[in-house]
This record gives structure tokens, C-alpha cells and sequence, in this order.
């Protein structure tokens, strides 16, 4: 379970304006502003729950997600994963997470993909039996086979990310974090991530937290939505209650959201 | 333990790959070695005696230096690791249940030894195959080899310590430019790269002996040619210890502070 109570985060960030001068002038004076990427930010995952983080670009979702691998450290407030503070024991908070970050890779470029996996298998310490059956059963469901034996750099965007999501798997993490997992991929692709998804969910009982700005990945996905515009938590709520928000009758999702977004004014 | 043994075994699988790069380098290596013998003959043959080498003990610290370039070059940087921290990919290292410092001194091992283990016999089999007094001419005593391997080591995890220093600063600067390039050059020159450090002036040779980069290839190299031995030689080893651990305490500490204040930034 995941409880998160009062988290705040802020980032300092440079700014000028164009131009030559502006740029002579932050040579002698930088000027900065503080963002509050998030404000008291309280939630509650249960296990086995599958949640949908959404908002606008900008609006703290990637802080969300890497403050409960443990990677960054907010500026107050507590959470606490599995009984841990992520950012405390980070070593053994790790152990049973699994994170995807859609636009960044974990496989080394240049060996074939087992090779990674093998790697993995050693810095999580996974016990044999344990690996080969994951393993086994992640090449079935995400349809790996050949690509197992390609090095990682001649893969295309969507088989790469299949990959990286058996990646992040193998150790059997009972959460798992998917920071904009379909990210690029082609229909059959997301369809068979999906599915995979909601599969690991039932059988395994793991816990899900997905970012995305694809709303048919909530659709597909998320039991749960969670909403976060300018750094606060603006709704906490099914599906259903984001129809609420429906414009007209026959309104698609991403025109929910964007009234969503609109009514919220993020 | 298997973890990091297993991640050198990934980084050196990886860097074993590299057939071309090893061959030029291999070539690049013979041929610069014959030419800094043969440079070094003329000063020699102008008169011999104004120098604090043996032509001998040079000529093998010239083969050393070209057969275990990979080992011991400062500036063997590795470009991954910098733009892992730049493009914000650490953020994969940093989710993994083992220490980033640990992680990565395995691997820059692995990377310098798979390069070397390529580029090393070549050379030294053709130094060896050089007339004396200009190849490699091998010690005749047990004590010498054992000390030369001891200060190798020692002086190969220096360098790995010191290259840690330079990436975990890179946590703090946005570029790695001025950084890579500084350590590169004072390093060198200080770590007797450009010339073995006997050959500098009095003066400056006892400022440049109590230095870190002393302690890395300046070493060893001169323990086989026979340069460096009794008492100055337990000195330059202790000297080694000495600096070994102060990089690994800076390292560590720069480390730790970073990931206390580390951000990731976009996506």
C-alpha cells in the first residue's frame, strides 16, 4: 500500500527572455523562480488497486512517481510504501518496485536484450526458478521470442518498450510504476501492453500506478483516477466520475479531460 | 558480491566487442612507442649521462605505458555515464537495490580491463621482442614482479577512484566540459603520461611526488625498470594507499550529496 500524506516538492528554475542582452545580463544576476511542482499532495493506494495519474504536461506527475521510487526527495510531508520511506531505504525500497519511464531506457545498448536481463537478474538478487519462470511467462504474454537475442539498439520504439516493461518485471515487484508506458507505440503494441497489464494486476495482485496522456490507457486501465493540475490533487475518483464532467452526451475522453481541465483551470 | 561481479562481467562481454577500435589502438600504440624510444635515443646519445634514467628502465616504462594505456589514461572517459547524468537515464541506476558509487567503479574497471586485456599482449610481446636496451626487459627477481602487480592494482584503482570524482561532479555542473578536460591535462602531465616524472626539475619533482597523480603509473612503471626500489619504494606504495583512500572518501561523499539533491528533470 502506498500512503502519501501533505508532500510538497518545489524546484528552482532559471529564467530570462531572449536576446543578447538579457543573456549579458544573467551573467551578473540569475533570476529564478520557485516552482511548487507539488503542494500538499495527500492519497491512499491500496493493494492490488490500479490507479490512473493524470493532468496537464507540467503538472507534477513525473515528480509523483520518481518521489515514490525513492529517487527524489520531497522538501516535507511523509510516504510510506510497503511500511518504508522511499527515500530512506532506498536499497530496500526498490526491491519491490518496478519502474517504467517511457522516455528513458534500462537496457544496455549495445548487448542483446538477455544479456540485460541476465544483469538484472543478479543486481535483484531473483532466485533462479523464480527468474526463468517470469521470464518464461513475460516472452509469452509480450511476445519477446527473437527479440530477446537483438542488441537494444536495433530495436524499433515499441518493441524496445516491451522489453523494457519485462525489464522492470523480472524481479516480481508488487508495485509497479508507468510513467507514460505507451509512449510511442504502435496499436498492437499498446493493446498487447495493456493487456499485460491488467493480466499482471489479476494474477499477481501487484499494484499499479499509470501516468499517461493516452486516455484510452485509463480507460483500459485505471479503476481509479487520480487528477493534479499546478501541483495539487484536484479529483480522486472512478471513471464514472469523470463522465460527470462530460461536456455533451457523446463527448470522447480526451474531450472529457479537456473540459476537465478547463473546469479546474490547469 | 555476485551482483558486482556480474555487472563486470556485462561491462567487459560489452567492451571485448570493440574488435576495430582494439587493432587501431594496438597500431597507435607501436607506433608511438618507437617513436618516444627513438626520441628519446637522440637525447640519449647526446650525452648520456645528464639523465636520471637508464635508457633500459625507460624504454620499459615507454612499453609499459603504451601496453597498459588503458588502464592507467586519465582521460579514458566514458561518455554514457556522463550523459547518463545529463539526460537524466541515472534515474534507472538510481531504482536499483545497489549503491550507484559501487555500481559504477565496477564498471569503469570493467571497461579499462577489457580494453587492456585486447590491447596489452600485442604490445608487450613486441616490446619483448625489441633488442635491448630498446623493449621491455624483464626484471630477474620475484620481489620485483610482485611489487610491480601490487602498484599496478593499486595505482589501476587510483585512477577508477579519481575518474569517479570527475562524473560525480558532473551532478553538480550542468556541463562536463571544463571538468573532463582540466583533469584530463593536469593529470597527465602530473601522472608522468608526457614525460616520466624523474625527468622533471628537482625543485618541482618533489612538490609533483607528494601529488595523487604520482601515485597512479609513475609507480609501477618504475618499480619494473628497476627505477624505484628500497625504501622510496615502501614510500611511493604507502603514498598509494594514502591517496587510494582519500579518492574513495571524496567520491563517496560526493555521491551521497548529490542524491540527496539530485533532480530529474523533464518526463
Amino acid at each position: 500500500m502506498i500512503q502519501v500524506e501533505h508532500m510538497n516538492k518545489t524546484f528552482k528554475v532559471a529564467r530570462r527572455s531572449a536576446g543578447f542582452l538579457e543573456a549579458m545580463k544573467a551573467l551578473f544576476h540569475r533570476e529564478s523562480e520557485t516552482i511548487h511542482a507539488l503542494s500538499d499532495i495527500s492519497f491512499f493506494i491500496g493493494d492490488g488497486e490500479m490507479v490512473g495519474y493524470i493532468g496537464p504536461n507540467g503538472a507534477g506527475k513525473s515528480s509523483t512517481i520518481k518521489i515514490l521510487s525513492g529517487i527524489l526527495t520531497p522538501d516535507n510531508g511523509t510516504c510510506i510504501i510497503n511500511g518504508r520511506i522511499p527515500w530512506k531505504e532506498r536499497k530496500e525500497h526498490v526491491k519491490d518496485i518496478g519502474v517504467v519511464f517511457g522516455q528513458r531506457t534500462q537496457l544496455w545498448w549495445d548487448v542483446p536484450i538477455i544479456d540485460s536481463y541476465e544483469l538484472l537478474k543478479d543486481i535483484y538478487e531473483i532466485p533462479t526458478q523464480t527468474y526463468e519462470e517470469n521470464l518464461t511467462e513475460l516472452t509469452k504474454l509480450l511476445s519477446l521470442g527473437e527479440l530477446l537475442k537483438t542488441p537494444a539498439r536495433q530495436l524499433s520504439l515499441g518493441q524496445r518498450m516491451r522489453c523494457e516493461i519485462a525489464a522492470s518485471l523480472l524481479h516480481s515487484p508488487k508495485i509497479l510504476f508507468l510513467d507514460e508506458p505507451t509512449i510511442g507505440l504502435d496499436a498492437v503494441s499498446k493493446l498487447a501492453v495493456r493487456e499485460f497489464i491488467r493480466n499482471q494486476n489479476k494474477r499477481h495482485n501487484t499494484t499499479v500506478l499509470i501516468t499517461t496522456h493516452d486516455m484510452q490507457d485509463i480507460e483500459a486501465l485505471a479503476d481509479r483516477v487520480l487528477l493534479i493540475g499546478k501541483g495539487t490533487l484536484l479529483l480522486d475518483g472512478s471513471l464514472s466520475d469523470l463522465m460527470n464532467h462530460r461536456p455533451k452526451e457523446d463527448a470522447t475522453l480526451d474531450e472529457i479531460i479537456a473540459t476537465l481541465y478547463r473546469d479546474y483551470d490547469i | 558480491m555476485k551482483k558486482y561481479g556480474s555487472f563486470f562481467r556485462i561491462r567487459f562481454i560489452n567492451g571485448l566487442q570493440y574488435r576495430m577500435a582494439a587493432l587501431s589502438g594496438i597500431a597507435t600504440q607501436f607506433i608511438w612507442g618507437i617513436m618516444e624510444v627513438l626520441l628519446f635515443r637522440a637525447f640519449y646519445q647526446a650525452s648520456p649521462d645528464s639523465f636520471p634514467m637508464t635508457f633500459q628502465a625507460l624504454s620499459s616504462y615507454i612499453w609499459l605505458q603504451q601496453a597498459f594505456l588503458a588502464l592507467y589514461l586519465i582521460w579514458f572517459w566514458e561518455s554514457q555515464l556522463f550523459d547518463s547524468i545529463t539526460n537524466g537515464d541515472v534515474a534507472y541506476e538510481l531504482c536499483r537495490p545497489i549503491r550507484l558509487y559501487n555500481m559504477w567503479f565496477v564498471r569503469g574497471m570493467a571497461v579499462r580491463l577489457s580494453k587492456a586485456t585486447l590491447r596489452s599482449f600485442p604490445v608487450l610481446f613486441f616490446a619483448w621482442l625489441l633488442p635491448s636496451p630498446y623493449g621491455l626487459t624483464l626484471p630477474d627477481n620475484w620481489y620485483t614482479w610482485f611489487f610491480t602487480l601490487l602498484a599496478m592494482t593499486l595505482a589501476f584503482l587510483l585512477v577508477v577512484a579519481f575518474g569517479m570524482i570527475v562524473y560525480m561532479s558532473v551532478f553538480y555542473t550542468i556541463s562536463s566540459q571544463g571538468v573532463k578536460l582540466l583533469a584530463s591535462s593536469v593529470s597527465e602531465f602530473l601522472g608522468g603520461a608526457v614525460i616520466p616524472l624523474p625527468f622533471l626539475p628537482d625543485k618541482i619533482r618533489e612538490v609533483v611526488n607528494l601529488l595523487p597523480f604520482a601515485s597512479a603509473q609513475n609507480v609501477p612503471f618504475r618499480i619494473f625498470g628497476g627505477d624505484l626500489v628500497g625504501k622510496e619504494m615502501y614510500q611511493s606504495l604507502l603514498m598509494q594507499c594514502f591517496w587510494l583512500t582519500v579518492f574513495l572518501l571524496i567520491g563517496r561523499a560526493m555521491e551521497q550529496r548529490a542524491l540527496k539533491r539530485v533532480v530529474i528533470q523533464g518526463g
